[in-house]
């Protein structure tokens, strides 16, 4: 096992850049997720430190050792890919085996060695089978009992679920992160499915545009998202954003709605006033039939029954927003509905799109 | 409806079949000719089957003509061919199909352009060539003349077939400990079989039936190939048609056999990348 330390690593495709300066540090037996939308280079930066793409410029160190002309042979690291990349000519077992075989590994530690990786995996009575004969969830098993053979030095995974149902991506999660208990090995995990990041990742990263947005454990980048991006990209349903302006008056201050509305707020956000800003919600915090007179009224669009809770689609003014509900009284809900947004929850992000 | 199906499927299997008695109807001439005794050559008419058979022809061309000898030289040069170009085109289709590098674009270009010329155009300046490096009239030559012309289209053909395995594989093989050049032996190679066998049965068949410049440049028998021999029956004062066609069957069987090694493969690699497996 061992620390990956990423200092202002940059890439570039001919003249297009993809990674802008990217610094990050993994501790020894980390497991650190990399999340952001589609293109913005979490697979670059993923393959780089496989050794598979080379370094524009900054520097990579594993275990402290300066790697980036190092051939991904000699890093010692593992890697479970989006499509498996089983070889399609070699036998589950000689699959999982083959690092250990280029390794001259004695043959009897080779056996022991797959034969418990196998039970781990349950891969037992697949062993003498080729891929094509094996679905979906078992050649991803074998994929990771590739990985886990050789003990190396880091675990890397590129979207490794994406290819499973939802059942199986659920089991799979939960299989990867008791695997990662029991080995303790570092891990860079690479997905946009954002329940994975959050229930796998000690430490999330929060990549967009070749840029790191946040880094921060995941219940930090969902309780205080440092920027619009990580708290729209962070949550499902999403956060709500209203666009206004921020007014300020002495002690208190408000947020004028770009549709009409004024929200009243008591204490005063750093902010200057007359601003431009974006205030957030989460959906879960917007308190549905709500009294008082901070109260609005908007207007119920659609009711979405998820089983365990209720997505309500609203307008306000004009803007359209979600509320998450436990309370199946709002099930058959029609027409209009009094709305709060408890002051404490909410988030505001300067014209910048940073949060302040 | 099922009326109409049971009729496409009848008329389907109908072109088919009319498409390969075209297609076998020479081959079938062949054989046929080959077993008409002389005597019933010119005198029977046309007939479907010969109302006698004979091996005479397969007798004198075996014991008693230079085929023997054509057909060992063809053997030669177009094994040798088939194995030389198959080798150097694995090794460069791979090239273009997984790397970038400079230059990369001309030396496509390049290989290109050596497939528009008609070949009799090259027959001369290739003579020239060759003729002060003693390689007219050798096996050696002709070897060296069919590889040059063959591994531009081999190259482009196995470079389609490494195109079709997907870079993850030896991406994966580096990242369990190989070297690019094993993980090309051991994981790509293995894969492109089906390839390496139709690249293998397609420039053996065009080595096996070139006439053009084993012609030019080759005189005399010692190493004449098969097809040039086949033309010495035309010679003389006549033609030796049962012989010629004896010699034809004769030079049939190692295609033939070739083919039949082959043929798990090629079914295989013709049809790779058509379907995602
Ligand atoms: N070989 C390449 N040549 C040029 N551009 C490339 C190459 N590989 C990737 N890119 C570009 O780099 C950017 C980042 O790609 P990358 O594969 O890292 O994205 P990603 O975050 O993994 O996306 P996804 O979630 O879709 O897998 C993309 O805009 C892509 O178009
Ligand atoms: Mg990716």
């Amino acid at each position: 096992m061992a620390s990956i330390d990423i200092s202002a690593i940059r890439k570039s495709y001919g003249i297009l850049p993809v990674l802008h300066g990217i610094d990050l540090e993994i501790r020894d037996g980390e497991f650190v997720v990399l999340v952001g939308p589609s293109g913005c280079g979490k697979s670059t930066l993923l393959r780089m430190i496989a050794g598979l793409e080379a370094v524009t410029s900054g520097e990579i160190r594993i275990d402290g050792k300066r790697v980036n002309d190092l051939a991904p042979k000699d890093r010692d690291i593992a890697m479970v890919f989006q499509s498996y990349a089983l070889y399609p000519h070699m036998s589950v077992a000689k699959n999982m085996s083959y690092s250990l075989r280029l390794r001259k590994t004695p043959a009897e530690k080779i056996a022991s060695v797959v034969a418990g990786a196998a039970t781990k995996l349950g891969l037992d009575p697949l062993m003498e089978r080729r891929p094509r004969a094996l679905s979906g969830g078992q050649r991803q098993r074998v994929a990771m009992g590739r990985a886990i053979v050789r003990e190396p030095k880091a675990f890397l995974f590129d979207e490794p679920l994406s290819n499973l149902d939802a059942r199986l991506r659920e089991q799979m999660r939960a299989e990867i992160k008791k695997l990662h208990q029991d080995l303790g090995a570092t891990s860079i995990y690479v997905t946009h499915d954002q329940i994975e990041a959050m229930t796998l990742a000690d430490r999330i990263v929060a990549m967009h545009g070749g840029i790191v947005q946040q880094v921060g454990s995941p219940l930090e980048l969902y309780d205080n998202p440092a920027n619009l991006f990580v708290a729209g990209f962070i949550g499902s349903p999403g956060m709500n954003f209203f666009e206004g302006r921020y007014m300020r008056s002495g002690e208190t201050a408000s947020f004028a709605l770009t549709g009409g509305a004024v929200l009243p707020l008591p204490s005063t956000a750093n902010l200057p006033d007359g601003s431009r800003a974006t205030l957030g919600i989460r959906p879960e915090h917007v308190i549905l039939g709500a009294e008082g007179p901070d109260a609005m009224l908007a207007k119920v669009d659609l009711v979405e029954p998820t089983g365990f809770g209720i997505i309500v689609h609203l307008t306000l003014g004009s803007v359209a927003f979600k509320a998450f509900t436990l309370d199946r009284r709002f099930l058959g809900m029609q027409g209009e509905v009094a709305v709060r947004l408890p002051v404490p929850n909410l988030h505001f992000f300067d014209e910048a799109g940073r949060k302040v | 409806m099922t009326g109409k199906r049971i009729l496409a499927f009848l008329a389907h299997r109908l072109a088919i079949f009319a498409y390969v008695v075209f297609a076998l109807f020479p081959l079938y001439w062949l054989l046929k000719v080959s077993v008409t005794p002389n005597k019933l050559l010119y005198s029977e008419g046309i007939r479907m089957w010969p109302s006698r058979t004979s091996f005479e022809h397969f007798e004198f061309v075996l014991r008693h003509s230079d085929f023997p000898v054509f057909f060992k030289n063809s053997l030669i040069v177009s094994g040798s061919t088939a194995v030389i170009v198959t080798a150097l085109a694995s090794l460069a289709g791979y090239a273009l199909s997984r790397f970038g590098f400079r230059g990369k674009y001309w030396i496509v270009a390049l290989m290109l352009l050596t497939q528009m010329f008609p070949l009799v155009m090259l027959v001369a300046p290739i003579f020239k060539m060759l003729s002060p490096l003693g390689l007219t009239n050798s096996l050696t030559g002709l070897i060296l003349v069919y590889t040059a012309f063959n591994i531009p289209f081999a190259t482009f053909l196995m470079q389609s077939f490494f195109d079709g395995i997907p870079k993850d594989l030896e991406e994966a093989a580096m990242i369990d400990g190989a070297t690019q050049f094993v993980a090309f032996r051991q994981i790509i190679l293995p894969l492109t079989l089906p390839g390496i066998a139709a690249t293998l049965g397609f420039v053996f068949t065009a080595a096996w039936s070139e006439l053009l410049f084993s012609l030019m440049l080759i005189s005399g028998n010692d190493a004449a190939t098969f097809p040039v021999g086949l033309l010495s029956f035309v010679s003389k004062f006549s033609v030796d048609f049962g012989q010629m066609m004896a010699a034809g069957v004769l030079a049939l069987i190692p295609a033939c056999l070739f083919f039949l090694l082959i043929q798990r493969y090629l079914v295989q690699g013709l049809t790779a990348g058509a379907v995602k497996g």
